[in-house]
């Protein structure tokens, strides 16, 4: 068995030897460089562009303005599987190129050069005239009457607000005795800050277009580029090597529209379309930032009679995911700490911002951030220890949701806090912390997180597989869940293994998919790969087994029943011997001259289940009050994902998105400015991404409880990992000083103002 | 204005080489496209995030806010040049890929360049300083846990620690 097993990662040699291919590494040096003219006003509409200047510098092969766009393809760009139902169809709002301007940075015109220093030369070289509008930023703003406008369609700019009632609120809260326990939580808007910035390239070949791109979703890419252009979308073809990590922003269709519309409007010539950092952080897309409203109604014995959440999501100028992020936040607040009497309404809301899509996480790390604050506020509130008031709440065992199914089938909350309290030695830490004094405190918090894996019921998962048996008895795996830097390719190798009979070096995952090729699949997100994907890597092992099995028969006249294949071989089970390789069985087959097969498999599951993930963060803290500066000192993630493929390669995805909770709660926010909505900080200096010198060391734990309706035990482990982070160390910094930052991240700016409001400045 | 060119005289990964280089381009460019070093990445092209990462007479340095001209003369080690003779990859790339430091990978060849640099200096650093000296590196996949063990780690194995090296 190779499930289970701390196997090397197959891509790691490459990686680390630096043969590795990524798109800008595979484009021709022939491409022309496009580059694209952002709005430089956050709300309006072009008038007039003048090129006259900018196709004067030599080298630039074209430039293009919004007034080129002749034929309006709307497109929307959310990387979701497509709705046939026009109902549930994502909002189609972009053009490749927009004459309305609503945010600043949108896309109104390119630049086509034979070199990216004309490229730049000649963006700067363009002259745009506008008529401006008034603008908001502030997602409560927006929804006032009289507000700017954003999308005719949306009054008060709301793209959707959905409710969730259960029981009676109202009456609810009339019982006596109850402790209102009220907060307002904020998260800021912040980038992925994948490594490889998006890019891509486009070409032609006879009346059909190819785009090579950094994305985790090839064949949801290729609709949408057919969408955007206009044109049937088998004329498309989206091919994705390695990429430099993408955690949801390349989870949309980001310019691999513009890059198809530049190449064609070009004769099909070769384009490249390299997005520089500055514009990833303003133009691609980013977390919603969610402003959450919490009022909870506690009994003395510390159980909750009501509750209701008002949250408020941040989309930014055009719709990408939209509603998605925030309903999934409000629908885990029923559940995590259920509750008889609960009101829900959640809003997304458009401001003149950077677009907000998916993220790391989907929305659950903004909900939890409201949500777990909260609840420390409210176990504080009423004298009880933090995990003894979550144990008390949490969602109980044999806990089963109405919509999705999902059913928490073992004990894992408790197991995970227990785990995640004996590495950190929380008990200790937590008594020895109580009632400090002094400038400089310690502090220990907790969270805890569930998140949903893939995403039926909201829609239906399925995923293919192909396997191709070599001659020497190796074999081709292709699948459309996308390797991304996760790990991926690793996870299928082994369970491929495992299910075929075959050594692990046997088996080649072909990591690159290419819409051409790789059978048909949606990509990698929602956390969704091993789940997802075991599901079909599972029936097309088993089926090309079977059809092994059944020349392995006409080979050797021993009944298919008494045959197995294991490590390579075939296997009479009755004996055990092994009466041929699977190579001398593959290389027959193929060259036989009385009954040559060519032995493959393919098939299509459809998952119609999905599985709760949980976990908890604990972190420990140093607070200088004085000098409003958080160290995290210590800090662990517990996680039950079930059965795990790699163990090894489980802990390094823990560690990654702890560090990205860590960001998320104590430095990074993307900082709009008031007067013009620009972003100020759009780079990797100023924008304060977590170093090498912001953590302590990470500590990821783990609890295995088999999920039952996974082909492989597993359920979801990408994205909870950065769920739980931020509010622990929120908590933390609550038991050193007594303050409770509401506003993340627990920045010297934020605790400066709080800690000045509550008299300890 | 027309395009300049200058010949660059250089070794790059023990080989002397030369060629005529656009004047604007940087050493990223120059090593990239005149020389096809893929391993040198381009994440910010301003000196932020490390991906680009090379070795210049013996001193770890962005090599894409380094012009190409100034590599005239220069000794240039790249990700590709650091295998031996016959292939063999260094000890430090083993343990990027034992510790399972590699994620997207896309980051990989400019730490591990930063990595060499603090290995060539013989010494046993302290946590801390291996932080700091390995602080001029973005990565968003790994948390830097395990890059920090399979530097910490092979630091160690080459002062000849190997049991210190196993507790990490």
């Amino acid at each position: 068995m190779y499930a289970g097993k701390k196997v090397t990662r197959v891509d790691a040699y490459d990686k680390a030897i630096g043969r590795t291919r990524y798109t800008d590494d595979l484009c021709d040096k022939s491409a022309y460089i496009a580059r694209v003219l952002h709005s430089t006003i956050a709300h309006g509409r072009v008038v007039s562009i003048d090129t006259s200047e900018a196709e004067k510098i030599p080298g630039v092969v074209k430039v293009f303005t919004c007034f080129d766009v002749k034929e309006k393809h709307y497109f929307p760009t959310a990387g979701h599987p497509w709705s046939t139902d026009p109902e549930h169809q994502d909002v189609a709002d972009r053009l490749v190129l927009t004459e309305e301007v609503r945010f600043y940075g949108d896309d109104i015109g390119a630049v086509v050069a034979e070199d990216e220093v004309s490229a730049a030369q000649a963006l700067r070289a363009i002259k745009v005239e506008y008529e401006e509008y008034p603008f908001v930023l502030d997602v409560q703003e927006a929804m006032k009457e009289g507000a700017p406008q954003i999308h005719k369609e949306y009054p008060n700019n709301i793209l959707k607000h959905t409710a969730i009632r259960k029981g009676n609120y109202e009456e609810a809260i009339k019982e006596p005795g109850l402790t209102k326990v009220e907060g307002w939580y904020d998260t800021p808007t912040v980038q992925h800050c994948h490594i490889e910035n998006f890019i891509c390239y486009a070409e032609m070949e006879g009346d059909r277009i190819t785009v090579t791109a950094s994305t985790q979703i090839p064949h949801i890419v290729r609709r949408i580029v057919g969408q955007a252009l206009g044109i049937e979308w088998g004329r498309v073809r989206i091919i994705k090597p390695y990429i430099g990590g993408g955690f949801g922003n390349k989870q949309d269709a980001l310019y691999e529209p513009l890059c198809a519309w530049l190449c064609m409007q070009l004769g099909g010539h070769l384009v490249k379309l390299d997005i520089p950092r500055e514009d990833t952080f303003v133009s691609n897309r980013v977390r919603h930032a969610i402003r959450s409203h919490i009022i909870s109604w506690v009994r003395p014995d510390g159980s909750y009679a009501a509750r209701k959440l008002e949250a408020f999501s941040d989309q930014g100028a055009y719709a990408s995911h939209g509603h998605s992020i925030v309903a999934k936040g409000a629908g885990a607040f029923p559940q995590l700490y259920p509750c008889d009497n609960v009101e829900v309404d959640a809003y997304t809301v458009f401001t003149n911002k950077s677009v907000a899509g998916a993220m790391r996480g989907y929305g659950i790390p903004q909900a939890m951030w409201a949500v777990e604050s909260h609840t420390e506020d409210v176990a504080v509130r009423m004298g009880m220890d933090p995990i003894d008031f979550r144990r008390k709440n949490l969602m109980p065992v044999g806990y089963v949701d109405a919509f999705s199914k999902n059913e928490l089938y073992d004990d894992t909350f408790n197991q995970c806090l227990d785990k995640a309290m004996e590495a950190i030695d929380y008990r200790r830490k937590f008594k020895e912390y109580q009632n400090q004094t002094g400038d400089v405190r310690r502090g220990i918090g907790v969270s805890v997180f569930w998140y949903n894996t893939a995403v039926w019921p909201i829609s239906l998962e399925t995923s293919s597989c192909r396997m191709v048996l070599n001659q020497d008895g190796s074999c081709q795996v292709q699948l459309g869940e996308t390797e991304i830097g996760q790990g991926a390719d690793t996870a299928y190798t082994q369970m491929t293994a495992d299910v075929l009979g075959v050594p692990l070096k046997d088996v080649h995952v072909v990591s690159c998919q290419d819409t051409d090729v790789t059978p048909f699949g949606t990509g990698a997100y929602a956390s969704r790969q091993t789940y997802t994907a075991g599901f079909s890597i599972r029936r097309t092992a088993l089926l090309l087994k079977e059809r092994i099995l059944k020349y392995a028969h006409e080979l050797t006249r021993m009944p298919e029943y008494n045959l197995d294949i294991v490590e390579g071989n075939i296997v009479r089970t009755t004996d055990g011997r092994i009466l041929m390789s699977l190579g001398e069985l593959s290389t027959e087959a193929l060259y036989s001259l009385t009954n040559s097969q060519h032995l493959s498999a393919e098939s299509t599951s459809q998952i119609k289940s999905n599985a709760y993930s949980f976990g908890c963060t604990i972190a420990e803290v140093e607070v200088d009050i004085p000098m409003c500066k958080v160290k995290l000192l210590d800090i662990v993630n517990a996680h039950d994902a079930g059965t795990l493929i790699n163990p090894a390669l489980a802990e390094a995805q823990v560690h990654g998105g702890m560090s990205m909770g860590i960001g998320f709660g104590m430095s990074e926010r993307l900082i709009f400015d008031e007067k013009t909505g620009r972003a100020l900080n759009n780079n990797l200096l100023d924008y304060k991404l977590s170093t090498f010198m912001d953590h302590p060391r990470l500590k990821a734990v783990f609890v295995e409880n088999a999920e039952p309706t996974s082909a492989f035990g597993t359920k979801a482990l990408g994205e909870p990992p950065a769920c739980s982070v931020a509010p622990a160390i929120r908590n933390a910094v609550y038991q050193a000083t007594g303050v409770g930052v509401n506003e993340a991240p627990v920045n010297p700016h934020n605790l400066f103002r709080r800690f000045t409001e509550e008299g300890l400045l | 204005m027309s395009k300049q060119y200058k010949l660059v005289s250089c070794t790059i990964n023990g080989k002397h080489v030369e060629k005529m280089i656009d004047v604007r381009a940087s050493l990223t460019d120059m090593l990239r496209d005149d020389y096809r070093l893929t391993s040198v990445k381009k994440g910010c092209e301003v000196g932020e995030c490390g991906a680009c990462n090379v070795i210049i007479d013996g001193e770890c340095f962005n090599s894409c806010i380094y012009l190409a001209v100034w590599a005239e003369g220069k000794e240039i080690l790249t990700l590709e040049g650091l295998a031996g003779p016959n292939g063999e990859i260094s000890d430090i790339q083993q343990a990027f890929i034992d510790e399972a430091a590699v994620q997207c990978g896309f980051c990989s060849p400019g730490f591990i360049m930063s990595a060499v640099e603090i290995l060539e200096a013989k010494r046993e650093f302290s946590d801390d300083e291996i932080r700091k000296l390995m602080s001029g590196h973005l990565c968003r996949c790994t948390g830097y846990e395990n890059i920090f063990r399979a530097v910490k780690k092979t630091m160690l194995r080459r002062l000849g620690k190997e049991k210190e090296a196993l507790e990490v």
